[in-house]
Parts: structure tokens; C-alpha cells; sequence
């Protein structure tokens, strides 16, 4: 994973509450056997009609999502499947972090695993973001703040693991990995055994 | 020492190194169920980096997802009935099992099925264990008092390699059940009342656990069907006490603990419910008695109302306008009468031996309606032998509908198992989202009973009228 501090970019809007995974990748994308390639699957059936054309009025087919990273959605994105397939295809188009009131547990907990920067911003901020499409935003990891175009801040919360594996960028394996001795321990001296 | 519940419990039992302010808490897994989906990605790091699967004996490996439900009699014949890419992955599935020493549960085997399923049956899970699985629908297993939530690939790949997991401690949602169930509601209705009532987001960051007496007075098939949507309400795992019941399902099962081991796993599990005065972070109640059977009418399975009730307009929210659009139906009127094309029995909500006696009490002697096609896929090849032990397939057949193999199916439609597009389907699964049984199909949430009557009828039914 690339070390990510700090991401300037326009905001793509989504303004729909609740999006949940089957959306963002649909399951019959779900058959690989890579985490490579599933930006193509990202939100396959809202982006293109039955013959597989693109739906002009949809975001992601508009030109300035092409260099887009910030997807600004409506409350609880990513509720529903636990599938990692969700955050792969949202890197994979070109997203660095994704912005709502609330995110789901689970799909948060993939993202951070894959450069996917999880923002939870206040109503109000929301909000504002909402009335301004492809406005230039920061999200900015050192200080956990998203500042918008006039400069004002709003922060956000991010578990200070999951942030500097995000700012080194470096995969959480290793650290559980180091903990080899305690895991044995505990597995030779628990009370019972699974 | 302060009362703890029993999410708590079961917490501190499974801490290898604590949390602090900087890190997450190493959280021991003692069962990692596993499926081919999920998997791939996490086997191929493992290759990468060369590391072992650390305790292969407490993995659980069966094939499910892209699986078909018609038969499969060799890995060669699997080419002749699905795709070539779920083909592939099946075949991955056998080959990183064989590799890493894990042992499949696969169509050589009469233990296959549902992931969330066979983890019950064989009685690998237990109250008190910590239980993951690469799908979100592993809060099944909360019914027995496991602390069990669904994980991402990669952190698939933490618990093959070193059987933890980081986390960071969550809250706890108390739900409150009182109440006799009136006839012809069931732990769906249950569930899918709840959601509609917190909402789809309403659990997120909390672990539930479900009280009450109503709780107490379901039946093991039962309470995995309501901690199996916890996810559905946002909470990642939804526990239950183990009580008697509990411990009675798990007597003599193949993975259970046998002879003078069973009676201390007895007296460890009778220790494990909350303690009176434990503190929630949330508390919700909900008073069964006054519960109808449910149903869906959107695109979530928050959207969901008594079956005799009209759809609540909620048309200032631009996903309800989404949602009624995509669903065909209008707010102010109710779902009641709606022509049915297709009717789904099963998943790992609804596909267990209780669930197809009830569908089959109302199949009996009926015909399925004309322009309905029924889907019956039982949830394991265990459930498959009992319903056809007890003629539950004569049933189904007789009555028109299809009986399948076991597996996933029209529940998320990526094993050769869709419904149409713009078809409505009465599914006893767990998600009506959109396209989930397929591009464009429109999908109903329902218990078995609700979802038999619409077959028979060939429209949206209140399932008392054909209770017999």
C-alpha cells in the first residue's frame, strides 16, 4: 500500500442513505479468485444498462469522477455484505476515501485495511458537501480533519492504529504477526480449549 | 466485581493482548468457518509471505456461495452446471484446503452446506467461543452465545496465519423481547420487525444481545434466524444466553464435547449469560405479542411492515423514492395481493428442518399457483436427508416446486440461481437489495410461512388465512 497523508480532490456526490456492498460490487463480480481489476465492477448496475453502455446521467460516468478520490455518499455506506471485493473496487476506480454521516462496521474495518480512508463528517458538513459537487476538498490524515474550499475543518474519527497503517502504509499482518509468543502463551495456558 | 454481560464475558475470555489508547485489542478466534467466496485472497497472501495456516484444526472449510444447487458429482462435472468462473474458484477452494491441510467439507462429503449452517449442525459451534467467517451473516452463531461476526478477506488472512484478529471493544445493545408470540408470527417476523423499527443502521457499532421471554421460548432454528439479520439492523454480532435449549441441541452433536469433557463445557456455558444488573450501552424492547407476520416493501430490509399494513410514505428521502421506484409500488397502499412470480425458500436465515415442516404445512395437499416458480434448497446435505427422510421433498415436488441441493442460491444469485429482472420474488432470505437475487429482480423479505402462501396463492398473502 502507498503511505497517505494527505488527499487533495474534487468530490464526487452520491447522495443516496444506506448503499450497501451488493451496489458497490454486485455478487456475480464476486467469482474472482484476484483483488485486481474490480474497478470495472464498481457499481455496475447503476452505471450501465443492460448492454453493458454507460449511463450518462450516472456519477462515476461523468468526466470529473475520472480523477476523483473522494466519494461523498449519504448515511451509512457500505451496510450489508462484509465483502473486502467493496473497498478493492472502490481503490481500484481511483477513490482514496469515502465521506458520510456513518459508515458500516464492517465495510470501514476493510477499507482502512486497503488505503481507503473512512471520513465521518457532522450533519452539517454533510450537508454542504451535498449542495457542491466537485468541490475541491482536503482530508488531511496527520491532523484527521476534512477542510473544505474556505478553510474550515472538520474532523473526524480514526481508530490511531488503523491511521498509521494508513500513513506508513503498511498492512496490519505484520504487527499481529510479532505477536507470536503472547498468542502461544495464551494458547497453552487458557483455561479451555476450542 | 461489577456484573458483566455476556458479550463482556466472552470478550475477556479471548484477550491475548489488551487494547490501549494506540492499539486494537489481539482477540483469539477459536472457529474460523471458511467458504470458497471469501477465501482466494487470503490464501494467495499467505503464498505470498510463506506462512502456515496456524490451526487448521480450528478451521472449518465448506463450499457454498458459487456453488450450484443441482447436483455436482465430480469436480469435473462441475464445468457441465457452472460458470467457468465459479468453476475456478470452487476448484481453488479444494486445492488451498489441500495445501494448507484444512479438511473440506465438499461434495464428496455428506456434512456440505451452508456455511452458517453446518457450523451449528455439527456442533463446532459453541456457547462461549469467538466465531468469524468471511460473511456477515456469521452473527448466526450469536444464538448460542458465541461471540460470532462476519470479517473481510484480508482479515481472513490474519486469522489463517496467526488465529486473531485486531479489534477494538464495541458497544452493546440490549433487545428486550417479552411476550407470546401470536400464531402465524415467527422469529423472521421477529427480526424483521426489529429492523424496521432501529433501522438499518440502528445496531452499527454495537454487539446486540437478544432477552427476554420471548427469546427464551424459541427454539434453537429459531433464534439463529434472529441473530443471523443482526447485521441487517448494523450490529456486526447478535448473542443470546445459552440456556437449557442450547444445551440440549448440542448433546451428542459430531464436534461437541463428549464424556467428562461435555460437563465442564456444561458448567463453563451455564456461567456465561449476563449477570443480573449488567450495564448496556443501548437498550430496546419489543413486545411480541403485539407482532404480525412481516414484509418488506423496499430496497433494504429496514423498509419493512406488518403484512397488513399499507407502505408508510417516506417520499422526502430520495433512497425511499429510489426504492419505490425500483420495487414498483407506491406508499399509501399495501403489499397485500401483489402478484408473486417467484417464491425462495432458504439461505442461511430460513433453510433449517423446522423452516421447510412449516413451508411444507402449508404445501400439503395445495398447488403451487400457475405462474410461480418455487425454489426449495435446503440449507445442508444433513437438512436435505431429514426433509426427505420425512417426505418433505414429496411435499414440495407434488406442490409443483423445485428441490434442490444445498447451498446459497437465489440468496445472492452467483451460483447459476437468479430471479429475472423485474420479477417479484417472496424470498425467506435475508437482503432485499437492489439486484441481490439478480439484475433488476425485485425482492420481498418474508418468513417461510409468509413466503409458502405466496406461492399458492400467486400474490402477497397474510399466511393465517391458509394456516390450517
Amino acid at each position: 500500500m502507498e503511505k497517505l497523508t494527505r488527499i487533495d480532490s474534487t468530490v464526487t456526490l452520491l447522495p443516496i442513505a444506506d448503499v450497501d456492498t451488493d451496489q458497490i460490487v454486485p455478487a456475480r463480480f464476486l467469482t474472482t479468485t484476484s483483488r485486481a481489476g474490480l474497478g470495472k465492477a464498481l457499481f455496475a448496475d447503476w452505471r450501465y444498462n443492460k448492454t453493458g453502455t454507460p449511463i450518462p446521467d450516472f456519477v462515476l460516468n461523468q468526466p470529473e469522477a475520472a480523477s476523483s478520490q473522494v466519494l461523498v455518499a449519504g448515511n451509512n455506506f457500505g451496510c450489508g455484505s462484509s465483502r473486502e471485493h467493496a473497498p478493492w473496487a472502490l481503490v481500484d476506480f481511483g477513490f482514496r476515501a469515502v465521506v458520510s454521516t456513518a459508515i458500516a462496521d464492517i465495510f470501514r474495518n476493510n477499507a482502512v485495511k486497503n488505503g481507503l480512508v473512512p471520513v465521518i463528517v457532522d450533519a452539517s458538513t454533510h450537508a454542504w458537501l451535498l449542495e457542491h459537487p466537485w468541490s475541491r476538498v482536503t482530508v488531511d490524515l496527520e491532523s484527521c480533519e476534512l477542510r473544505l474550499p474556505d478553510g474550515q475543518a472538520c474532523s473526524f474519527p480514526l481508530d490511531g492504529f488503523s491511521r498509521f497503517c494508513l500513513m506508513e502504509g503498511i498492512d496490519q499482518l505484520g504487527y499481529l504477526l510479532k505477536q507470536n509468543d503472547a498468542i502461544s502463551t495464551f494458547e497453552q495456558e487458557r483455561s479451555w480449549k476450542p | 466485581m461489577t456484573a458483566q454481560s455476556l458479550f463482556d464475558k466472552v470478550w475477556q475470555d479471548h484477550i491475548v493482548v489488551p487494547e490501549t489508547s494506540d492499539t486494537p485489542a489481539v482477540l483469539y478466534i477459536d472457529l474460523h468457518l471458511i467458504h470458497e467466496v471469501t477465501t482466494p485472497q487470503a490464501f494467495n497472501l499467505l503464498r505470498e509471505r510463506r506462512l502456515p495456516v496456524r490451526r487448521p484444526d480450528l478451521t472449518l472449510a465448506t463450499m457454498d456461495h458459487s456453488t450450484p444447487t443441482v447436483p455436482v458429482t465430480s469436480l469435473k462435472h462441475l464445468d457441465v452446471v457452472a460458470e467457468s468462473s465459479a468453476a475456478t474458484q470452487i476448484r481453488a477452494m479444494v486445492d488451498n484446503c489441500r495445501d494448507f491441510g484444512i479438511e473440506l467439507h465438499g461434495f464428496d462429503r455428506d456434512t456440505r452446506g451452508i456455511v452458517h449452517v453446518i457450523g451449528p449442525e455439527l456442533g463446532a459451534t459453541q456457547p462461549g467461543k469467538t466465531i468469524v467467517c468471511g460473511d456477515s451473516h456469521s452473527s448466526t452463531h450469536g444464538a448460542f452465545g458465541a461471540l460470532a461476526f462476519g470479517i473481510g478477506s484480508t482479515e481472513v488472512g490474519h486469522v489463517l496465519a496467526t488465529q486473531c484478529l485486531l479489534q477494538r471493544k464495541p458497544k452493546t445493545l440490549a433487545v428486550n423481547i417479552d411476550g407470546q408470540l401470536p400464531t402465524g408470527v415467527t422469529a423472521k417476523d421477529i427480526i424483521l420487525a426489529l429492523i424496521a423499527k432501529i433501522g438499518v443502521d440502528g445496531g452499527t457499532g454495537h454487539v446486540i444481545e437478544y432477552r427476554g421471554t420471548t427469546i427464551r421460548g424459541l427454539d434453537m432454528e429459531q433464534r439463529m434466524t434472529i441473530c443471523n439479520m443482526s447485521i441487517e439492523g448494523g450490529a456486526r454480532a447478535g448473542l443470546i444466553a445459552p440456556d437449557d435449549t442450547t444445551i440440549e441441541y448440542l448433546r451428542g452433536r459430531p464436534m461437541s464435547p463428549q464424556g467428562a469433557a461435555w460437563d465442564a463445557a456444561v458448567a463453563r456455558w451455564r456461567a456465561l449469560p449476563s449477570d443480573a444488573g449488567a450495564r448496556f450501552d443501548r437498550e430496546v424492547t419489543l413486545d411480541a405479542a403485539r407482532l404480525e407476520p412481516m414484509i418488506t416493501f423496499g430496497t433494504n430490509p429496514g423498509m419493512g411492515m406488518p403484512i397488513t399494513a399499507s407502505i408508510p410514505d417516506r417520499y422526502a428521502s430520495p433512497a425511499f423514492r429510489k426504492a419505490m421506484d425500483y420495487m414498483q409500488v407506491e406508499a399509501g397502499k399495501p403489499m397485500l395481493g401483489k402478484p408473486v412470480d417467484v417464491v425462495f425458500i432458504g439461505s442461511c436465515t430460513n433453510s433449517r428442518l423446522s423452516d421447510l415442516r412449516q413451508v411444507a404445512d402449508i404445501l400439503r395437499g395445495r398447488q403451487v399457483a400457475a405462474n410461480v416458480q418455487m425454489l426449495v434448497v435446503p440449507g445442508s446435505q444433513a437438512i436435505k436427508r431429514q426433509a426427505e427422510a420425512e417426505g418433505l421433498d414429496e411435499v414440495f415436488r407434488a406442490a409443483g416446486a423445485d428441490w434442490r441441493e444445498s447451498g446459497c442460491s437465489m440468496c445472492l444469485g452467483m451460483n447459476g440461481d437468479t430471479v429475472p429482472a423485474g420479477q417479484l420474488c417472496v424470498s425467506t432470505s435475508n437482503r432485499n437489495f437492489e439486484g441481490r437475487q439478480g439484475i433488476g429482480a425485485r425482492t420481498v423479505l418474508a418468513s417461510p410461512l409468509t413466503a409458502a402462501a405466496a406461492a399458492i396463492t400467486g400474490r402477497i398473502t397474510d399466511p393465517r388465512t391458509l394456516l390450517r
